[in-house]
């Protein structure tokens, strides 16, 4: 009896935000059609091409997604304090994609530390697809 | 007394005496003691090393997890559940609440006035790192002098003992 509770509750924690890649992208585009009336769908090439956009931030610096994630993200990535940041594609890091919370917390800062806005739901969506195809 | 009590009770107070001068006792040891918290581990050590809370006083922390959202130029904001529970867990364990010798020292080292958010930038670490050029703390296998389990392996777990001391190529 005790067993099954101590089950029972991590169960239910451990679902307390997993969710997989395609969860997401059906969340993301639920908001992307509030956001946006005509969305059209996600796009994993203009995600590709947001991931390496760079811009000049208003400290000076050029910096894109790939400043800390390198051009492609299957490959490892480094913070800007030196830290090992794990690939993004779920390909090489089934890890990647299934905490919500989490993937809404690093949109949050990186979205402001790259654009210095947050990023739209549309962006958001191309940017998983992408993730989502690499192989 | 007898001869031998008394020497039985000379015996046992030099071994605790040694004991407890070695182990640093109850606190109050050279280094700072392993703490621990799971969100602080998850949240801090996600961009940077984990520093230990007794590396700063508990006024550089607050100010520090007030302004998260430009966190040495970047935005590390937290929701204010985990930001409040970390901020407990660092006041907790500040440099002026611990009674371990290296604490103290930086604590003392930091005039009352001041609210560093940099450890570099405190008097004890500029004097114990006066040997180290700004070249070497540029180097590509230690980056700053933020970085300090570069070459104080034991810096997460809080020891910074000298003799473990290994600066990388």
């Amino acid at each position: 009896m005790r067993n099954s509770i101590i089950l029972a509750a991590l169960l239910f924690s451990i679902n307390a935000f997993a969710t997989t890649p395609q969860v997401l992208l059906k969340q993301y585009e639920v908001q992307a059609k509030q956001e946006n009336p005509a969305f059209t769908g996600f796009s994993a090439e203009r995600g590709a091409i947001f991931f390496r956009a760079e811009r000049t931030h208003s400290d000076g610096k050029k910096v894109s997604c790939s400043t800390c994630h390198t051009s492609d993200p299957r490959n490892q990535g480094k913070t800007r304090a030196n830290k090992v940041i794990e690939p993004l594609a779920p390909s090489v890091n089934p890890q990647r994609l299934t905490d919500a919370a989490k993937v809404e917390k690093w949109f949050g800062r990186n979205c402001r530390d790259v654009l210095e806005r947050a990023c739209t739901a549309q962006e958001k969506g191309d940017y998983i697809q992408y993730l989502v195809n690499l192989k | 007394m007898k001869k031998w009590m008394q020497f039985l009770v000379l015996i046992t107070s030099i071994t605790s005496a040694s004991v407890l001068l070695a182990s640093g006792g109850e606190g109050g040891g050279s280094q700072m003691p392993p703490v621990t918290n799971a969100k602080w581990k998850a949240e801090c050590g996600s961009c940077h090393m984990l520093y230990h809370p007794g590396l700063l006083p508990e006024r550089s922390w607050n100010k520090m997890m007030a302004g998260l959202d430009k966190h040495f130029g970047e935005n590390a904001s937290l929701d204010a559940a985990t930001r409040d529970e970390i901020t407990r867990f660092l006041a907790l364990n500040s440099a002026d609440k611990q009674d371990n010798r290296r604490s103290s020292r930086i604590n003392q080292s930091i005039p009352a006035s001041a609210t560093p958010l940099r450890i570099s930038e405190t008097r004890y670490f500029i004097s114990k790192h006066d040997e180290v050029s700004a070249s070497t703390f540029k180097r590509k296998s230690i980056g700053s002098a933020a970085n300090c389990v570069a070459c104080h392996k034991g810096a997460e777990k809080g020891d910074f003992s000298e003799s473990q001391v290994k600066i990388p190529r």
